[in-house]
């Protein structure tokens, strides 16, 4: 099979094989669960429930707070203890439901259904309903996204298992373990296409288990087949991805359905089967807990609202005393200042280190040696980029495409002069977004 | 929660590779010239090169310290000055030339500029050029009474015996006069030069070593090389020499081509960053070192082709940025509007 890429990109030390081969262990939610109103891009979720209810799992309290949201569900039965705010994994204070956990797990009625014979409404319904949004951690309402204005333009669903945070393993595990939910999954997307629409998934070279899984479970349907794309970060990056299988290209100005694909992350695409086949919203997510200083690194099956102290416990705890814990993988996660979070639909991992070199890095000068050149899969030059950003210069950060960034850290990861380009880019960035929103208001 | 949780922006790992790993690995690179240059013109040569990476670390230690700025010295550049410094001197040469070489290379081309990164200039070959202009003769006299470079002007040039003279010419100084010279012993080195560029073998050696490691970039010494190559061999065939392609070989492996192509004209901070501006970049050295060495009254022309391309890197780099990841080009969009 032909190996896909992209130009640029690097290859840090993977560390997969620390929970590759851990089966996906189902964990029991503690005494409290805290449901955060935003979990997704877009406006929060509006809570439907007070104070003293008693709510049943699998009910839903909180509803889309517009179009571009999602409703929130109760992962266990018990009573709404408190609507508060509460901290979130980057550190701010959300809206959030308190549920204590009678650990009756009550649960609604579901509704199943056969999506051979549902309307595409239907499932767009169904899906909008359980609350899906994009697992991978951009938290897009899924829904949204599976509704392009021009359907019929859309040739390509991806399916992103490519994985390339290293330590993560959670994809490869619901790969290796509900092979045929995710092909099912995808069969329901691309019911809501033409019928020519392909679906592909697409695998890192680096999980041949999962390549053969995959490509047994797709033999003999229609439109549906596996792409091995080649191990490298940031391969599953949307816009990367999109250009190693389809050969299309998209900007930070577009949308991957104007190139005519859809992605859509592994773990998402099982909501999806879930919510559409058996009527269950969206409570539970595939999680992993990696690093060196974590005892049992693993897979587990956690439910959302549960504390992220809850699932570092169920993986033994930490071995060594961390110096740095991250909610998500080491490339694009975010260090946290406390492990006192909630798990949320979009968190889909821990990675706990013994030693943190990072924080330690004394920047010296630029050498000018291209190293983030080569690695920017965006094709900037970030190193000047970094300069424009340090000088505020706004213009001609513009000007030499510094919005074009999709902030994957690369550049950083391959400076030998240890300068931290990505922030300053991606600091930048965003100063330079909110001047033109201020603008156009 | 504990005391040592440290939080800081992704990405929360880094590549092994440092600025000082880089340096190290050039000076590895560069060891076997060096060492090659020591045991064919004597012991002497050892201490000019000593004497020129010790007072580069020097000037850079005492002026950081004066300045009251942070001592870089820990980062091995000036290290790779001094020893290019030592590499690019005549073997017998006075020994305070090239201590003012490298205080120079330090002072004026470097730290005056803002220090590693800022210069426009490669170091060493801002001191040569300074050296040469200012020494010229000391600069250009090639002993030949010690170690295996003894009586080589006999060794390059059939039919010559000066065998007692105590300076020879390069053998650059015969191919300019079309003079083709037997490519063995100009690959493995035992011939007149500065000490440091006689032997291809050894500096190609280092060249592939630092190829492999990815530290230089391939696009220069191959569009470099390859550019000088093939003017040469029209040159030599156009002037219809005996054998236009062993001229060629005598000319890649004869002066300073070999070390400037792997080891000057890869300088980081002095040649382009993009992918595309350094192939310019090595074609632009590869055509000027040809105009100077084939064309031009000198013999030699790699150290004047390569500072030119020094101060073009900037407009190089601006001529070639790279397109932006899904950014069409604005003029062919508003064509493709318009029709």
């Amino acid at each position: 099979m032909k190996k896909l890429t992209f130009k640029g990109g690097i290859h840090p030390y993977e560390g997969k094989e620390l929970s590759s081969d851990k089966a996906i262990r189902k964990l029991e939610p503690g005494d409290e669960l805290v449901f955060l109103m935003s979990q997704h891009i877009g406006a929060p979720a509006k809570p439907l429930v007070k104070k003293g209810d008693h709510v049943l799992r699998g009910q839903k309290i909180a509803d889309a707070g517009g179009f571009v949201s999602a409703p929130i569900y109760s992962s266990v039965s018990g009573d709404v203890k408190a609507i508060e705010k509460r901290k979130n994994a980057t550190g701010g204070m959300v809206d959030a439901i308190i549920v204590t956990n009678d650990k009756a797990y009550e649960e609604v009625e579901y509704t199943p259904a056969d999506y051979t014979s549902l309307s595409r409404d239907e499932i767009l319904g169904r899906i909008r309903e359980a609350g899906i949004v994009g697992m991978g951690g951009a938290g897009f309402p899924t829904s949204v996204k599976l509704a392009p204005k021009n359907p019929d333009k859309i040739d390509y669903i991806l399916v992103n298992g490519s994985e390339c945070e290293p330590y993560i393993t959670s994809d490869y595990r619901c790969m290796m373990e509900m092979t045929d939910r995710i092909v099912e999954g995808l069969q329901i997307i691309l019911r809501l296409f033409k019928p020519t629409t392909k679906g592909v998934i697409c695998v890192e070279d680096n999980k041949p288990a999962a390549i053969e899984k995959m490509t047994k479970a797709v033999l003999g349907k229609e439109n549906v087949s596996v792409a091995v794309v080649r191990t490298k970060y940031p391969e599953g990056a949307e816009r990367c991805l999109i250009s190693a299988v389809t050969g299309r290209k998209v900007n930070s100005k577009m949308l991957p359905a104007d190139a005519g694909v859809v992605v859509d992350n592994i773990d998402t695409v099982l909501a999806i089967d879930d919510a559409v086949t058996k009527g269950i919203p969206l409570m539970h997510r595939i999680f992993t807990v990696s690093g060196d200083a974590v005892e049992n690194p693993g897979n587990f099956d956690v439910c959302v609202g549960m504390n992220y102290s809850e699932v570092v416990d169920a993986a033994g705890g930490f071995k060594n005393v961390p110096e740095k814990i991250i909610s998500g993988g080491p490339m694009m996660g975010f260090a946290l200042m406390d492990l006192n979070v909630p798990v949320t639909k979009t968190s889909g991992a821990i990675t706990a280190f013994s030693h943190d070199t990072v924080s330690r890095l004394m920047p010296s000068a630029c050498i000018n040696c291209g190293r983030c050149l080569h690695g920017c899969p965006a094709h900037l030059m970030p190193t000047r980029l970094a300069a424009f950003a340090e000088h505020g210069d706004a213009e001609s950060f513009e000007k030499f495409n510094g919005l074009e960034c999709v902030n994957c850290g690369s550049c950083s990861w391959s400076c030998p002069a240890k300068r931290p380009l990505a922030a300053e880019i991606n600091t930048m960035r965003q100063n330079v977004l909110a001047a033109k929103r201020r603008k156009k208001k | 929660m504990n005391e040592k949780l440290q939080v800081s922006v992704s990405p929360h790992v880094r590549d092994s590779i440092t600025t000082q790993k880089i340096m190290a690995c050039v000076i590895l690179a560069l060891m076997p010239a060096a060492c090659f240059g020591v045991v064919n013109f004597g012991p002497y040569a050892l201490l000019i090169l000593l004497l020129s990476v010790a007072s580069a670390v020097a000037s850079e230690y005492l002026y950081e310290k004066a300045m009251k700025k942070p001592v870089t010295v820990d980062d091995l550049s000036a290290v790779v000055t001094g020893l290019l410094i030592g590499m690019n001197m005549p073997a017998h040469i006075n020994w305070w030339i090239p201590v003012l070489g490298s205080v120079f290379a330090i002072i004026v081309v470097k730290q005056l500029y803002g220090g590693l990164g800022q210069n426009f200039m490669n170091p060493a070959l801002g001191a040569r050029c300074f050296l040469l202009i200012a020494f010229s003769s000391e600069m250009t006299t090639y002993a030949c009474d010690t170690g295996l470079a003894k009586g080589v002007s006999a060794l390059s040039v059939p039919g010559s015996v000066d065998i007692d003279a105590l300076s020879g010419a390069t053998p650059l100084a015969y191919l300019k006069q079309g003079i083709t010279l037997s490519p063995a012993a100009l690959f493995t080195g035992t011939t007149l030069g500065v000490i440091g560029e006689t032997s291809a073998l050894c500096l190609l050696i280092g060249g592939i070593f630092l190829l492999v490691l990815k530290i230089i970039d391939w696009r220069i010494p191959a569009a470099y090389l390859g550019t000088f190559a093939i003017l040469v061999l029209l040159t030599a065939a156009i002037r219809g020499y005996a054998s236009p392609f062993l001229f060629m070989i005598d000319e890649l492996c004869a002066g300073g081509i070999m070390l400037g192509s792997f080891f000057m004209a890869t300088d980081y901070v002095t040649s382009p960053i993009t992918e595309k501006g350094r192939v310019v970049y090595g074609i632009f050295l590869g055509v000027m070192t040809w105009l100077f060495r084939m064309i031009g009254s000198g013999a030699e022309g790699v150290s004047y082709a390569i500072i030119l391309g020094n101060v073009l890197t900037p407009l190089i780099e601006n001529f070639t940025t790279p397109r932006a990841f899904g950014i069409v080009k604005e003029k062919k969009s508003k064509r493709e509007a318009g029709a």
